[in-house]
C-alpha cells in the first residue's frame, strides 16, 4: 500500500527529514536530531506537521447532544470556543480513542481523533450517533502544531487576532500569515502553543511563513520522535501504548476527563461508576529506572521475580536526563516511592515510581 | 549516503569498524550506523575479560527510538571498554571513529581479519543497500 502524504510532504523532504511509515502515513520522524528538536520545543519553539490527525464533525440541530453522548467529557458545560480532552470508550470502559472535542456552537462540534484510529472512530461514531450523523472532514484540514515558550510570540507576529485573549484549551478563527485558520491554544507537548487548522492547499504557505518568521526564535521543524519523547516526559497517554481497548480510563488515570454525573451519560459510564466504587486493581504510573538501561514499550514489570505489569512507554528523557517510563502496575505498587524491576533483555533493572509529569519547568 | 568511511579501517556488514593497533583491535560503529540510529542514549558494554565471537552479538546500542545489537568483527578477549560512553553515549554520534570507540579486543585469530571489508567494499555495501 502506498503511504498517504500530508500536504507538507514535499516541504519535509526539502528540509531533509527522515521519513517513516506511520500508520500508513509517510511522516517525518526527525529532521536533525530528536533530542535537539525536543530541546527546541522546551526552550524555544518547534513546528509539527500533524495533518494526519482525523477530524470528524457533527453539525446542525442536536449536534451537541449527539456528540456529547459519545465522549466522556461534558461539552454541555463547555463554552463556545472551548476544546475538551476526552475519551471515546467501549462498553467495558476501555478506550476506543482519546480525542479533543471542539465546541464551535451547540450546532457545530468538531472531534479530532488519532490518525491510527480515524476509520475505526468514524465507523464507531456512525453506528452509535443517535441524532446527527457524523461527517468525516479529515481531508478538509491540514494541521500544524506550534509548540514552545516562544510559540505565542511567533504566531502573534503573523496574525491580527489578539492571542492573549485565547486561554488554554480555547480557540478562535482568523488569519495567520494570510491563511484562514482555526487557532487553538492546545497541543500535546506540555508547552504553551497553538494548533493551527487550515485548508490543505494553504498548509505549505503557513508552514513556510512560520519557519521564516520563527528564525529569530530558533524555530525547528520537529518530527514524530520528538513528539513522542515530549509527551512521554509529560506522562501524556498515547493510544496503542498507554491506553487501549483493554485498560479503562480510571486505570489510565484519566478519570478527570470522564464526567460520571453527566446528564445523558456516555458509553462505558456504568463500568467506570462501578469501578470507581470498588477501586481499580491496576494503575498507570510513571517511573524512573534506578539501574542502567532504557525502558521500552512491552517490557515486563517484575516484583520479586514475578511479572506483575508491563511498560507502556519509555525513553531517555531529554530534559530530565534519566531513563523514564510509564506502565501498568497493581494498585499496591502505584504509590510514589514504590519499587519494582523492569526486565530489560532478561535482566531485572530496579525502578521507582515517581511523581509525574517527569518534566516541570523550574 | 556513504557518509564518512576512513580508509584505514576494516568493516562488517552490520556497520561496525575495526582498527588494528599492534596486536589489539579497537571496535566501534560507523558514521553511517550512528546516523541511521539517531541520537544514541545508551550503550550496553561487555565486561573486560569477556570472550567475543566473530559475528555474534556482544552489546546493545540504543537511540531515542531504536534498540540495536552490536556484533563483534572478530573473536577475541575484551581488554578495554569505553566506560566514558556510560555517561556520554552521544559521543558515538559526535565522534564515531575516535572518542566514540566501544571496545578493545585481543584477537585470538588474526586470519579472521581477511573476512572483513575494506573501505571501498563497505562503501559499495552502503551504495547498494
Amino acid at each position: 500500500m502506498v503511504a498517504r502524504r500530508t500536504p507538507l510532504n514535499e516541504a519535509h523532504r526539502r528540509l531533509g527529514a527522515r521519513m517513516v511509515d506511520f500508520v500508513g502515513w509517510d511522516m517525518p520522524v526527525q529532521y536533525s536530531s530528536v533530542i535537539g528538536e525536543h530541546e527546541a520545543v522546551r526552550t524555544a519553539v518547534g513546528l509539527f506537521d500533524v495533518s494526519h490527525m482525523g477530524e470528524i464533525e457533527f453539525s446542525g440541530p442536536g449536534a451537541l447532544e449527539t456528540a456529547n453522548r459519545l465522549i466522556t467529557n461534558d461539552l454541555s458545560k463547555a463554552a463556545d470556543g472551548q476544546a475538551l480532552y476526552a475519551g471515546l470508550l467501549n462498553d467495558q470502559g476501555g478506550f476506543v480513542d482519546d480525542v479533543v472535542a471542539y465546541r464551535f456552537s451547540p450546532e457545530r462540534i468538531l472531534i479530532v481523533v488519532n490518525a491510527s484510529n480515524k476509520d475505526k472512530d468514524f465507523a464507531w461514531m456512525q453506528a452509535r450517533a443517535q441524532g446527527v450523523k457524523p461527517v468525516d472532514r479529515s481531508d478538509d484540514f491540514a494541521q500544524i502544531a506550534v509548540q514552545g515558550p516562544k510559540a505565542p510570540g511567533l504566531v502573534q507576529r503573523l496574525t491580527r487576532v489578539d492571542l492573549s485573549k485565547i486561554g488554554t484549551y480555547r480557540f478562535t478563527e482568523g488569519q495567520v500569515a494570510g491563511v484562514q485558520c482555526i487557532i487553538s491554544r492546545t497541543g500535546y507537548t506540555g508547552e504553551d502553543g497553538f494548533e493551527l487548522y487550515c485548508a490543505p492547499g494553504e498548509a505549505e504557505k503557513l508552514w513556510e511563513a512560520l519557519l521564516k518568521e520563527g528564525q529569530q526564535d530558533g524555530v525547528k521543524p520537529c518530527g514524530l520522535g520528538a513528539r513522542d519523547s515530549l509527551r512521554t516526559e509529560m506522562k501524556f497517554a498515547l493510544y496503542g501504548n498507554d491506553i487501549d481497548d483493554n485498560h479503562t480510563a480510571l486505570e489510565a488515570g484519566l478519570g478527570w476527563i470522564c464526567k460520571l454525573d453527566k446528564q445523558g451519560g456516555f458509553i462505558g459510564q456504568d463500568v467506570l461508576v462501578k469501578q470507581k466504587a470498588e477501586g481499580v486493581k491496576r494503575k498507570l504510573v510513571g517511573f524512573e529506572l534506578t539501574g542502567s538501561g532504557i525502558p521500552r514499550h512491552g517490557y515486563p514489570i517484575l516484583k520479586d521475580g514475578q511479572r506483575v505489569g508491563e511498560v507502556t512507554s519509555g525513553t531517555m528523557g531529554p530534559m530530565v536526563k534519566k531513563p523514564i517510563g510509564i506502565g501498568y502496575v497493581p494498585t499496591g505498587l502505584a504509590t510514589e516511592g514504590s519499587t519494582f524491576d523492569v526486565e530489560i533483555r532478561g535482566r531485572p533493572v530496579p525502578a521507582v515510581v515517581v511523581k509525574t509529569p517527569f518534566w516541570k519547568k523550574s | 549516503m556513504a557518509g564518512n568511511i576512513p580508509q584505514n579501517l576494516k568493516y562488517t556488514k552490520e556497520h561496525e569498524w575495526a582498527r588494528i593497533e599492534g596486536n589489539r583491535v579497537v571496535v566501534g560503529v560507523t558514521s553511517h550506523a550512528q546516523e541511521a540510529l539517531g541520537d544514541v542514549v545508551y550503550v550496553e558494554l561487555p565486561k573486560v575479560g569477556a570472550t567475543l565471537t566473530a559475528g555474534k552479538q556482544f552489546g546493545v546500542i540504543e537511540s531515542t527510538k531504536a534498540v540495536s545489537d552490536l556484533f563483534s568483527p572478530l573473536t577475541g578477549k575484551v581488554v578495554k571498554v569505553n566506560d566514558a560512553l556510560k555517561d556520554s553515549p552521544q559521543t558515538i554520534n559526535s565522534d564515531p571513529y575516535g572518542a566514540g570507540w566501544i571496545v578493545e579486543l585481543e584477537p585470538s585469530d588474526t586470519k579472521e581479519l581477511a573476512g572483513l571489508m575494506d573501505a571501498s567494499a563497505y562503501e559499495n555495501l552502503l551504495k547498494n543497500s
